[in-house]
């Protein structure tokens, strides 16, 4: 009995030697210890035995059963990891191969900007405000203190509708519409489009945008306008930026100033961006004259308020170095994915 | 406004500030410099040279050798071609070196074997014209006076080391159109003294009312108008340092007379006008309005038809002038004019501004009169010229002068509080610090009373004196603050939070925005096919439009996207999947303004069909919580496909349209692909998003049971038809219907399409037997039998 466990054990020994794959080790595990395998065989004929000699022998076969098991589990694993070192050297890819997008689109640089300084807006407690683009000559210019005549009226060409309706050249008269409606405090912003009978070129065009802000409460000072504007154009450019404001006329703020900020490029030490000068132009601003406050019925004496304009595609044409404005109304897919 | 900076130093001094200092203080005072230009920038190292002699070139017929004493220890040589060069001269000498206007550079070399360090120039070669020699160059070397000293820097005999600063000048500041407001604001600027002296002349014999009566007949339109005459005039070029002050700003020399007006035009920004007074018949000066269809001649021998609008200064028969905008040729001054008189007057500037536009002249005299001039300033301006009469020694200023008044606006007066214009810039400036600049301004103070000088016609109530002291206190020293008070916060309205949830969603899909043009073509109605009376017709017009092409507002996008579409084709583009929320004009009521309908434009070509575009609408749908969608078939828009088109309906509501873009619209618009747009009404969207209307449905704990379908149905019945029985059939236990596939082509009919569904059955409080769900299968099979006529596969 005890020899033939033996020989069990060095025949096994010897198959497990041989055997390089799975079903091979599969096929001597059911060899000898299947149901009707050898060691099983050995196993189920111990009841025959002494009850002496059959604890010694029992012992012996469970060794070698169990020594038999391991050893076939460890080959096994051996096996299936070198598989597996295979398999993933042959699943080998270029990583450097461009990836597989969920092809996202994108927004129009104009909005982008746009919503980059509404944010910026919105987060001083600003809200927005829309209003009509074919507009009354009287919110576009007389309330604004433009009356008919003015030569400030020269200054911007005009596509008329009717002898009262205008394409609005500005969105200034956004700060009339919104004063009839809102009683102070009121801080609003208003982008949209603007009109000016400009024969499209490099840097015009007949439409183009404008964000139009105006503020209006109790005490506001012209040191405010200062301070918000100066925020605003640190959020946008950064904490480094410095900022001028230089006099200037409105008909519709007094007094009045157009803003310039240290050149993103060069930082004010004068490039080519900035024309040498340092200073880039970014808006025009001022305090609400009194005569529009009177003209939306708020009391001038009572309250204060400032206004400013931003041209959104100067803003985009510096921000992304776009020297053509009539790219913007082209939409060709090759400027569109490149925002 | 061009100022050339030496003429400042009649006014006021800044000796010592550089022209880029200059620039920059002045600009942040107010007064704008666009740039500044040295007028011999593009000069260098040209100098005085006498010719010491002058011979023949051995190898040349019309070569001449010289030799030019140019100040240098040694003479130099110079070879010269012109005609006119000889011994003794005094010329303009280009040493080796040198630079010429237009980058040319002057090297020494040799010209047929003979050695020339330079060149002896031409008039033009530098740059300079008859205007500012006062007499034309002949034809070949300019020669100079014999008073030139050798070696001297051509520039400063030409007066060209002048820096010439460019002004911006606002509306508001006609003031500033005059070297005179310019020195006040530069004195201002700087704090240095000004003073413009007073003209000084002798009145000789004669007297004015002798020889001219003047009436004025429109006295709204004509505030003032005074005039002087000038006899025994001999007119000649002016002298070389008024041609070059006037040349310095921009104005041509012409003669000493009519030089001195508009020397006077820039220095005391009072346009000024010179009759010959030969040609004013009846002696006499009658400012009055046109006469309807009235014609004049102006001085730049146009024919201008006039209406009873515009003011005119007519003698006793006939029109001679334009009031404030350009003389009559009539009664110009010619050479031999021997007695002027000059008008110096003020008119309205609106009714200058309407008259020079209407004829279509701007000049620099109604440039000033539009912005509204002083009319005290009518005489010191017209005994400026008399002054420049007799230092020209030009003519003989006759006794007198006439001077009539129209009607003109009262002073104003404003009240001075100091306390309010430091609260409203948020300063704290003395009251003594204000008082500094009204001086410096002449602004008056009486008192808690200020009085600002006629001139400045921008000075009407405390907001504008509050600038003028944030000017010169310095805006950069007024602090940086936050606002204080009330606060406010800042959130998109509805509307913009459903726009932007649109963007978000298209995006997602693989959009990209676009921004087009609100006007287009009246054609784009033809180029879309809509019929005579589609009412898109009916567009809102530009009265003064750029062209035809950009004349009508648009009434639907399609024209836009389609442009764009067709753009990106025709540049290759192999796909574009495009949106742009925009907006559509409607016309109202007449003097009314249109409705301005904010509109979702969506296109697309390249690899897409029309699921694709709907899929993109079904997704913003979505977005918005927006369920109750319908989508029609739409067979009869000419802009789209008759089988490819559907009108969506949202809560019963018209919503929009969709489809495939008609070829024949395609081929108009060049693109040689199916494209598909789609154009949806905002608003309907925006109110049909319930957003806030969504509430949670418990998730249930029991399994779904799911059966196929597969049936055999008429080709036309649309999905939507069979979706709608099969609901209805099954009422509520369904939960979910899948349209796994529709098949047409082999074994099945023409007529007919195969089309297969999985359909799942969920109950909310238990399991659903395997009869239950044989039940509702029934169910729907019976419905799609008898109402449709489909059959099992």
């Amino acid at each position: 009995m005890k020899d033939k466990l033996e020989q069990i054990r060095a025949s096994v020994e010897r198959a497990l030697h041989d055997a390089d794959a799975m079903d091979a080790l599969e096929n001597i595990r059911i060899k000898y210890m299947g149901k009707k395998g050898e060691l099983t065989a050995v196993l189920k004929g111990m009841g025959k035995l002494s009850p002496e000699e059959r604890p010694k022998i029992g012992a012996l076969a469970n060794e070698i059963r169990n020594r038999l098991e391991k050893e076939i589990d460890d080959r096994k694993t051996a096996i299936m990891t070198a598989l597996e070192e295979k398999k993933l050297k042959d699943e080998m890819i270029d990583v450097t191969m461009p990836g597989r997008k969920n092809a996202e689109g994108k927004l129009h640089p104009l909005t982008q900007v746009k919503n980059e300084l509404a944010e910026i807006f919105m987060g001083m407690g600003f809200s927005i405000a829309d209003g009509p683009e074919v507009e009354y000559d009287y919110y576009n210019f007389e309330a604004l203190n433009i009356p008919k005549n003015h030569p400030a009226r020269d200054e911007q060409d005009t596509f008329y509708i009717a002898d009262n309706i205008v394409l609005r050249t500005q969105t200034s008269g956004m700060q009339v519409r919104v004063m009839e409606k809102t009683k102070p405090p009121i801080r609003v912003i208003a982008p949209g489009k603007v009109y000016r009978s400009d024969t499209q070129d490099a840097t015009h065009s007949p439409v183009f945008h404008q964000i139009e802000g105006l503020v209006v409460d109790k005490n506001i000072t012209m040191a405010d306008l200062k301070g918000t504007l100066e925020m605003f154009v640190k959020k946008l450019y950064g904490e480094q930026t410095r900022v001028r404001f230089r006099p200037h006329h409105f008909p519709f703020t007094e007094p009045s100033a157009e803003m310039d900020y240290s050149c993103f490029n060069c930082g004010g030490k004068g490039c080519s961006v900035c024309k040498g000068e340092g200073w880039i132009e970014i808006l025009g601003c001022g305090m609400v004259h009194p005569k529009v406050l009177a003209n939306c019925g708020i009391d001038p004496e009572e309250y204060t308020g400032f206004a400013f304009g931003i041209g959104l595609e100067r803003i985009a044409m510096g921000k992304y170095s776009i020297n053509d404005l009539r790219l913007f109304f082209e939409n060709d897919m090759r400027f569109l994915k490149q925002f | 406004m061009n100022l050339p900076m030496s003429w400042l130093s009649d006014y006021t001094d800044i000796t010592g500030v550089t022209p880029k200092e200059y620039a920059d203080r002045i600009t942040m005072s107010g007064s704008k410099v666009e740039g500044v230009k040295n007028l011999g920038a593009d000069i260098d190292k040209v100098v005085v040279g006498k010719v010491l002699s002058c011979e023949d070139h051995p190898d040349s017929d019309h070569l001449h050798v010289c030799m030019v004493d140019v100040g240098e220890e040694e003479p130099i040589q110079i070879v010269c071609g012109a005609p006119n060069v000889a011994s003794g001269q005094k010329v303009p000498v280009a040493l080796n070196g040198s630079t010429l206007p237009g980058g040319i550079k002057i090297k020494k070399g040799k010209l047929r074997g003979v050695m020339s360090n330079g060149m002896i120039c031409a008039a033009d070669e530098m740059g300079i014209d008859s205007s500012r020699l006062g007499y034309e160059p002949e034809y070949g070397i300019l020669v100079l006076p014999e008073e030139a000293e050798i070696g001297s820097d051509l520039k400063d005999l030409f007066g060209l080391n002048e820096n010439v600063v460019e002004f911006e000048i606002t509306s508001n500041r006609p003031d500033c159109f005059s070297i005179i407001g310019l020195a006040r604001e530069t004195a201002a600027t700087f704090g240095k003294p000004f003073n413009v002296p007073k003209p000084k002349f002798e009145e000789k014999d004669g007297d004015i009312k002798d020889m001219i009566s003047v009436n004025i007949s429109d006295k709204d339109k004509c505030k003032r108008y005074t005039a002087r005459v000038v006899k025994n005039v001999k007119i000649a070029p002016s002298p070389k340092w008024m041609r070059e002050r006037l040349e310095a700003s921009g104005v041509r020399a012409i003669n000493n007379i009519v030089d001195i007006t508009n020397y006077v035009l820039l220095e005391y920004g009072q346009p000024m006008h010179a009759f010959d007074i030969r040609d004013l018949k009846g002696a006499a000066i009658n400012v009055r309005r046109a006469a309807p269809g009235e014609v004049i001649k102006t001085l730049d021998e146009e024919d201008r038809k006039l209406t009873e609008n515009d003011l005119v200064i007519a003698d006793a028969e006939r029109a001679v002038a334009i009031a404030g905008v350009m003389g009559g040729f009539n009664s110009e001054i010619k050479d031999d004019t021997t007695t002027v008189v000059f008008e110096s007057a003020m008119f309205d500037a609106a009714s200058v501004r309407l008259t020079a536009q209407r004829v279509g002249l701007r000049t620099e005299s109604s440039a000033r009169f539009e912005k509204g001039l002083d009319y005290h300033n009518t005489v010191p301006a017209i005994n400026r010229a008399c002054e420049l009469v007799e230092e020209l020694c030009c003519g003989e200023n006759v006794k007198g002068m006439i001077d009539i008044m129209g009607n003109v606006e009262e002073p104003v007066e404003i009240e001075f509080r100091p306390e309010k214009i430091n609260a409203f810039l948020g300063t704290d400036i003395s009251e003594e610090e204000m008082i500094k600049i009204f001086d410096a301004l002449e602004i008056k103070v009486e008192g808690n009373k200020l009085y600002p000088p006629s001139f400045r016609p921008d000075l009407l109530a405390e907001a504008d004196i509050a600038e003028e002291v944030a000017r010169f206190y310095g805006y950069d020293r007024i602090p940086t603050t936050l606002m204080s008070g009330a606060t406010t916060t800042g959130i998109k309205t509805p509307e913009q939070k459903t726009q932007s949830e649109i963007e978000e969603t298209l995006l997602a899909q693989g959009m990209y925005e676009i921004y087009t043009y609100t006007f287009e073509s009246p054609s784009v109605a033809d180029k879309l096919g809509l019929p005579e009376e589609s009412p898109l017709r009916n567009q809102v017009r530009i009265r003064n439009p750029l062209g035809e092409d950009t004349s009508v507002m648009r009434t639907t996008m399609a024209g836009s996207m389609l442009d764009i579409l067709s753009r990106n084709y025709n540049h290759r583009a192999k796909s574009a999947r495009l949106f742009e929320i925009g907006r559509v004009y409607i016309p109202t009521e007449e003097g009314q303004l249109p409705d301005e309908k904010p509109t979702l434009m969506l296109g697309m070509f390249g690899g897409v069909d029309f699921y694709d575009i709907k899929g993109a609408v079904e997704e913003v749908f979505k977005k918005l919580h927006i369920d109750n969608v319908d989508y029609e078939r739409v067979t009869d828009d000419p802009t789209y496909h008759p089988g490819r088109t559907a009108r969506i309906i949202v809560n019963g509501r018209y919503a929009g349209i969709i489809g495939e873009v008609h070829p024949a619209v395609l081929r108009r618009y060049e693109i040689g692909a199916r494209a598909y747009i789609g154009e949806l009404d905002f608003r309907v969207i925006h109110n049909a998003s319930n957003k806030r209307d969504i509430k949670y449905t418990p998730l249930t704990r029991f399994p779904a049971v799911t059966r196929d379908f597969s049936i055999l149905i008429d080709r036309i019945t649309p999905v939507a038809e069979i979706e709608k029985v099969m609901k209805k059939a099954a009422g509520k236990l369904l939960t979910q219907l899948e349209l796994v596939e529709v098949y047409t082509g082999e074994q099945i009919a023409d007529d007919k399409k195969s089309v297969m569904y999985k359909a799942q059955f969920r109950a909310p409080d238990r399991s659903l037997t395997g009869e239950e769900a044989d039940n509702l299968h029934s169910k729907i099979v019976k419905g799609l039998l008898t109402q449709l006529g489909a059959e099992l596969r």
